[in-house]
């Protein structure tokens, strides 16, 4: 540890007089946006220990801290902070681990402005306590060997009990949460992925500029350094069914298959080559690692002029991944305005700093092209905003009349996902909604099925990492209590 | 799981081959129609292939391919003991496969001959009286005749040069069974776009119900990405989860054609890419 530099830090964020004039928000030190549009590393390098203990020190540990009450999973988060200003990194991370098990993924793309740092005092007068760069830090350091120690206190985990076993189908963040919850008291977990690489979202939706492979590869490596075992390739529904997993003589399932299914415009032209939906274009990027074509064996092309349909994080991350495949011109195209984009305010700023337009108030309705079947040219329709609808949210109107062209070679279209119904469909009495989304008691997570338990994208339709973990955090629970008493 | 290659069976020297594969788990679920997605190493693509055969009893799998681009190139330089990296199945829906009173006319063409002796066998065994009709440009890329001889009651053979069967295309030989005596209850069509869209407006004109088979660019091959969306009767369908096989008489197959160009020249380039770096293509 390099106390000399820390006690600098020290000194310097916390000032002998600890009045209204608090330090300000220590900034993330991010790669140049001249720099990163030619590549796919990180954009957000993380903070260097003087910096994670600069911003600790701003941290009030109040007594009723309002940033816990925002956490979905409830991480004691001044008592990480109040470790981690102490110079305990491994504390802190024990202490972030009690209640998430992928903190190195949430550090890094929970929309924290909404949830812990909305609730953060400091926020009131000034910015608040960069919570999800201090947790990031923190995972980041603290390297994931000896997690078992870590999580339990005890030197090795209970070994899996042989006879206790759950099986969960799809690795995104809800099933680890499952299988990272469970293991570690003693019950083997088996993880059933349809796709060749565990993960879920975290490896084929979100661009490694944002979420490194590698870490997502990391927290997985310590699921299965807590013996969880991954069977890739394993579709449930196809390969294996779920009521065959309870023959089998798992004694729970879990279904955490995300909601992936795209949602297409229904216009005109939309099957012509050029046209993607975000997950295919994300997937061949992430999964498939296109942008490291040709040694790479999965094929993408940059286009020339690409459009982006949606103003939401997916669509700001497919925008992004063409900026750096080397498109010429990228443009956001929205329905409504600025102010109604529900993408994160900092993925909007790393999207202009990096060249991405944004075209607002315009919609798609048809999309032209050449006799080979080629994307040439997307037309749109100019939109106002309406009154609020049930979102709260000003609804689109269409201007009469008012019509433009623009030229395209690439479309992506992300407008959202629904549920796939490949698993409800071949899984009898397994009840889904009006929306085909699975039905649970939402204090258990167990579906119209007994001992099979649902959470995730699949339960609520696309929402985040971190709602996806406390939903398997949830199941979790539920499920040691059955099994344990 | 360990997918081993149990047996290799060259059909065309050079470009087409059998792979039987050790693969209880998907074997045991697989069904006339399915297909799979594998990869061959780690910075592999996910590439589509019909499951030719089962059988049940050994675990294994039949795959046909046809050299086409980097993927199967790579796929042929694996031999009998070696390991597919990644094996996914069984995928798409199981073909429709009923009683029916009349025979049921199944058509292949290249290497979409063995897929749909896959689909034949599932026929027979239901007990109904299967025709195949198969095609080729001459008789040396035919494949499959003996093995489907076991599971029809017959088999018409076209070639375009009359080197084997009837000189001419598969559409002229089932348009005269069509017009022949006796009813046939189905067609099905399993091959090239061109010949599927060919045999669904032969059996449009009969009247006969058509199903082909789609083989459709695919990437997760579980509905997630819609890269295999395809348009038929107006309406996009997911070639992965709604197919692969679907009505011919409402498939839009200059769509299907035009969509499978994609990726033509990333495809040509990785192929020339791997024939440059020297790989040992000697498997055969
Ligand atoms: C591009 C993109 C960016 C995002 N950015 C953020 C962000 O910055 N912050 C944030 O909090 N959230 C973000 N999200 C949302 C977040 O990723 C999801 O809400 C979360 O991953 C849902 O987790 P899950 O465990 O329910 O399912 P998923 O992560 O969707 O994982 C489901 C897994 O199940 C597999 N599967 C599906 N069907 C089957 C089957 N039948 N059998 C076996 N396996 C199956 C899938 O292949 C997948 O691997 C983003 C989503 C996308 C698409
Ligand atoms: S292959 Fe992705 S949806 Fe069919």
């Amino acid at each position: 540890m390099p106390t000399r530099s820390w006690k600098k830090a020290m000194s310097a964020a916390a000032p002998t007089e600890p009045s209204r004039i608090r330090p300000p928000r220590t900034a993330m030190p991010e790669q140049p946006a001249g720099q990163r549009v030619g590549n796919f590393d990180e954009v957000a390098l993380g903070y260097t220990p003087d910096m994670a203990r600069a911003e600790a020190v701003r941290c009030l540990a109040c007594k009723k801290p309002g940033c816990v009450a925002g956490c979905p999973v409830g991480i004691d988060i001044p008592g990480f902070i109040t470790a981690l200003a102490a110079g305990d990194v491994p504390r802190a991370y024990a202490v972030i681990r009690r209640a998430n098990s992928l903190p190195a993924v949430c550090g890094r793309v929970c929309p924290q402005e909404s949830q812990c740092e909305r609730g953060c005092v400091l926020g009131l007068k000034g910015e608040p306590v960069a919570i999800g760069r201090l947790e990031r830090y923190v995972a980041d350091t603290f390297m994931a060997d000896g997690a078992c120690a870590v999580l339990t206190g005890a030197a090795a985990c209970p070994p899996p009990v042989a006879k206790t076993r759950v099986a969960c189908i799809g690795s995104g963040p809800a099933s680890l949460t499952v299988a990272g919850t469970l293991v570690t008291r003693g019950i083997a977990v088996d993880v059933y992925e349809a796709l060749h690489e565990p993960g879920g979202v975290l490896v084929y939706g979100i661009p490694e500029f944002r979420l490194p492979k590698a870490v997502v590869r990391r927290e997985i490596a310590a699921l299965k350094s807590l013996c969880v075992r991954f069977f890739t390739n394993w579709v449930g529904g196809r390969t294996v069914m779920v009521p065959e997993l309870l023959d089998q003589g798992y004694e729970a399932v879990f279904i955490g298959i995300g909601a992936g299914l795209p949602v297409f415009l229904d216009i005109p032209g939309e099957s012509r080559i050029g046209v993607f939906s975000a997950n295919e274009y994300l997937t061949r990027v992430n999964l498939g690692r296109a942008y490291a074509f040709p040694e790479w064996d999965t094929p993408v092309y940059p286009g020339r002029r690409v459009v982006v349909f949606g103003a939401g994080n997916v669509a700001l991350d497919a925008a992004r991944t063409a900026v750096r495949l080397g498109a010429r011109s990228v443009s956001i195209v929205y329905r409504r305005s600025e102010n109604e984009m529900p993408a994160r305010a900092e993925e909007i700023r790393h999207a202009r700093e990096e060249g991405v337009g944004f075209v607002c108030l315009h919609a798609p309705v048809a999309f032209g092209g050449d006799a080979q079947g080629r994307l040439a040219s997307v037309r749109l329709q100019r939109m106002r905003l309406g009154e609020p609808d049930a979102s709260g949210r000003c609804r689109p109107v269409a201007c009469e009349g008012a019509f433009c062209e623009i030229e395209a070679d690439i479309a992506i279209v992300a407008v959202g996902t629904r549920a796939n119904p490949l698993l409800p469909r071949s899984t009898p009495g397994l009840l889904v909604n009006r929306r085909g989304y699975i039905s649970v008691t939402e204090a258990t997570g167990e579906t119209t099925l007994p001992m099979v338990f649902a959470g995730g994208d699949i339960v609520t339709g696309a929402a985040t990492v971190i709602s996806a973990m406390g939903a398997g955090r949830r199941a979790a629970e539920a499920i040691s209590r059955r099994l344990l008493g | 799981m360990v997918h081993r290659i149990v047996r290799k069976r060259p059909l065309i020297p050079g470009r087409t081959s059998e792979l039987v594969i050790y693969a209880p788990h998907i074997a045991a679920k697989a069904r006339p129609g399915n297909f799979v997605i594998l990869r061959v190493h780690d910075k592999g693509e996910r590439i589509p292939l019909t499951i030719a055969n089962v059988e049940r009893n050994d675990g294994t799998i039949t795959l046909v391919y046809l050299v086409l681009g980097k993927t199967t190139a790579l796929l042929d330089t694996l031999h009998a003991g070696d390991a597919i990296l990644d094996l996914c199945g069984p995928l798409g829906k199981p073909t429709a496969i009923r009683r029916r009173p009349a025979p049921v006319v199944c058509v292949g063409g290249g290497t979409g001959i063995a897929a749909m002796h896959h689909i034949a066998k599932g026929h027979r065994l239901a007990g109904n009286m299967v025709i195949g009709i198969i095609g080729a440009r001459s008789k040396d890329l035919l494949l499959f005749e003996p093995e489907l001889r076991l599971v029809c009651h017959e088999v018409l053979v076209a070639t375009d040069d009359g080197s084997r069967g009837r000189k001419g295309l598969v559409t002229a030989l089932l348009e005269e069974r069509l017009a022949g005596e006796g009813r046939v209850a189905e067609v099905l069509a399993v091959g090239p776009v061109p010949m599927m869209a060919a045999v669904s407006e032969v059996a449009g004109r009969f009247g006969v119900p058509c199903q082909v088979s789609l083989n459709a660019i695919m990437l997760d091959g579980i509905g997630m990405c819609g890269a295999c969306r395809v348009t038929v009767g107006g309406e996009t369908r997911f070639a992965c989860v709604d197919g692969p096989e679907f009505d011919g008489a409402k498939v839009d197959f200059r769509e299907l054609s035009q969509r499978l160009t994609a990726f033509r020249p990333q495809e040509r380039h990785a192929y020339e890419e791997l024939e440059k770096s020297h790989v040992c293509r000697c498997a055969n």
